[in-house]
């Protein structure tokens, strides 16, 4: 069971990264990697806003959307997965407010220190896009907290790494038509071609 | 010499400001430095005396990598020798057999002058397509954004044949020696602010594009359709255990990429590099840490179905990429970590990552030229966080000072 967890968790931070396997993210991926003190905090609101929506998520496909999930209610008949893509987005948004608030509350450093971060990954295709693979691959909830965390920390490790290699970028000499976002796909792309070295390995 | 320094001297107002050949001060200006120390001296209040500059690191590297290179032309020679002589007539397969045996040099593998004679009709041509390909690349941007041309691009032109096949189809040795030098250096304002490493961004791009020229059985052997796999890919593919023995393998007459085979090669490279300063001894050991520390815990972990996962220490040495990347390739200036600390894991991550995937990933069981794209990827920000924990260090003792 560790094993198979391990496994898992390695997966989705290497095999299946987010941002240089899937391209998930991107907008912010190219856009707020400039910096990385920006980037390092963008990255753990991701990881943090990903490993509680995706298991929230995975509760809601269970117990409410998916076809028969209703049958504790006596509705065994009722199928509301079509319901899915809003209501993730819905679960989503609630909870980063929710959380917003409590970081507000208890730990206002933080709160500080991801700024518009946080309100900003309601829209980050990386969040939506942890609870679709989830209902795509039909996690159960122990696998879905694991996904959440993992595929989180492999987007964060690539903005970070994007960022540093941004930050070294400050002393190049970019031809004047590439300066900005032209040097940084090529430069994404050229990541990606280094996270090519997973690819193909069997877990 | 002095009638090529006066010639110089004599046609350097032309090239001047001013003069009619204004626009191709950067053609002469490489000539020039090439062949002569610069008259250039530093005008500003910053002044560093130092008997290395780029240049001379250059051609230190090069230097260093010419037992690479005598083991590319000989280990070509010899692995297709080996398979010639075991027909019982003479067959030529490729244009370069045609070549010699219109010469009348006979496919003995036991001549070594043959062994290094066919060997070179393999390299050389790659190598010269590599110089005139990239330096054309060189030349175009050097011109259009007024840039001197560097030194740099001889080592790139020279690491990059010899991590290709010998059966390399020679397109395609146009075309990686062009999205390496453009998209991995040039794109990046040239030498010295490139990310990646430019002659591993070429390799890596005709490793995916065209994985059939440069990746299988088919490949390694200077001659067609003669399948005979590199020692890794053997140990991946099966249980059978490896019919080379370990000194085969030290000395680098073993299937294989053109230089990459021999490690003994490299070590004399290492020494060289490593005597004269001019790549990290921090970056090369760790690197072997690493590998030692994975390849270890593989071999205690045990596989009943993977027998990668046996492989010692000792053979992950020596079998691929492993002794060249971590000497020429991993320890390149500009792409590895240059912070100490950064260093230490830069390549300790190197080490780790390469025997993961040639052990786990069987889809890639050389794996040493990805691990060290992925070092290099990581290496600013590592840097960044040595850099930054510095900064705080020093703040602090500095209030509390």
């Amino acid at each position: 069971m560790l094993e198979h967890y391990l496994s898992l968790l390695i997966k989705s931070i290497f095999l299946e990264n987010m941002a240089l396997a899937f391209f998930l993210g991107m907008c912010t991926f190219l856009a707020v990697s400039k910096r990385l003190e920006t980037a390092v905090g963008l990255g753990i609101a991701v990881i943090i806003v990903q490993t509680l929506t995706v298991p929230v998520n995975n509760l809601i496909y269970r117990y409410l959307l998916r076809e028969g999930a209703l049958s504790w209610l006596g509705l065994g008949q009722v199928d509301l997965t079509f319901l899915g893509l809003i209501t993730y987005i819905g679960v989503i948004a609630a909870m980063v407010q929710i959380l917003e608030m409590i970081l507000d509350r208890f730990a206002p450093k933080l709160y500080h220190a991801l700024g518009i971060f946080l309100p900003l990954i309601t829209v980050n295709c990386v969040i939506l896009a942890g609870s679709l693979f989830m209902v795509e691959r039909n996690y159960t909830l122990g696998e879905s907290v694991i996904f959440g965390f993992g595929s989180g920390t492999g987007w964060a490790l690539a903005i970070m790494a994007l960022a540093g290699i941004r930050e070294k970028m400050k002393y190049s000499n970019v031809p004047a038509g590439l300066r900005g976002l032209g040097i940084t796909f090529i430069t994404a792309g050229l990541m990606a071609i280094a996270f090519m070295l997973f690819s193909g390995i069997q877990l | 010499m002095k009638g090529l320094r006066y010639f110089l001297d004599k046609i350097s107002p032309s090239f001047r400001k001013g003069g009619k050949l204004e626009k191709f001060y950067f053609l002469f200006e490489a000539v020039d430095t090439f062949l002569y120390t610069p008259d250039k001296v530093t005008t500003g209040r910053v002044h560093v005396r130092d008997f290395m500059d780029l240049k001379r690191m250059m051609i230190t590297v090069f230097v260093a990598l010419l037992p690479a290179v005598f083991m590319a032309f000989y280990n070509t020679g010899l692995q297709a020798n080996l398979i010639l002589a075991q027909f019982d007539k003479v067959i030529a397969t490729t244009w370069q057999q045609r070549l010699l045996i219109w010469l009348g040099v006979p496919f003995d593998p036991h001549n070594f002058w043959v062994n290094i004679l066919h060997g070179a009709l393999y390299f050389l041509p790659v190598y010269l397509i590599t110089l005139a390909v990239g330096g054309f690349w060189e030349v175009l941007f050097a011109s259009v954004r007024k840039h001197e041309i560097a030194e740099g691009f001889l080592v790139t032109s020279l690491l990059f044949p010899l991590i290709l096949p010998p059966t390399i189809p020679y397109w395609q040795v146009v075309l990686g020696i062009s999205f390496g030098v453009v998209l991995g250096k040039e794109v990046f304002g040239g030498v010295g602010m490139n990310i990646f490493n430019p002659a591993l961004v070429g390799r890596a791009f005709l490793f995916f594009a065209y994985p059939a020229q440069i990746s299988g059985d088919k490949v390694w052997v200077a001659v067609d359709a003669i399948s005979k796999a590199t020692p890794l890919a053997q140990l991946a593919e099966s249980n059978a255990p490896l019919n080379i023995s370990w000194w085969d393998a030290f000395i680098g007459t073993i299937p294989g990429s053109m230089g990459e085979t021999s490690t003994l090669a490299c070590l004399f490279g290492a020494a060289f590099l490593i005597f004269s300063g001019v790549a990290s001894w921090k970056i090369m050991l760790s690197i072997l840490l690493g590998m030692i520390t994975m390849a270890t815990t593989f071999n205690l972990i045990g596989s009943a179905t993977n027998p990668m996962f046996a492989v010692p220490s000792y053979w992950h040495l020596v079998l691929g990429g492993f002794a060249f990347g971590t000497v020429f390739m991993a320890t390149d200036p500009v792409s590895a970590a240059m912070t100490e600390g950064g260093k230490w894991i830069y390549g300790a991550l190197i080490g780790i990552i390469v025997v993961l995937v040639r052990v786990i990933n069987r889809a890639f069981p050389e794996g040493m030229m990805l691990a060290i794209l992925f070092g290099n990827m990581l290496a600013p920000l590592l840097d960044r966080i040595f850099i930054n924990a510095h900064i705080k260090r020093r703040t602090a003792r500095y209030v509390v000072g």
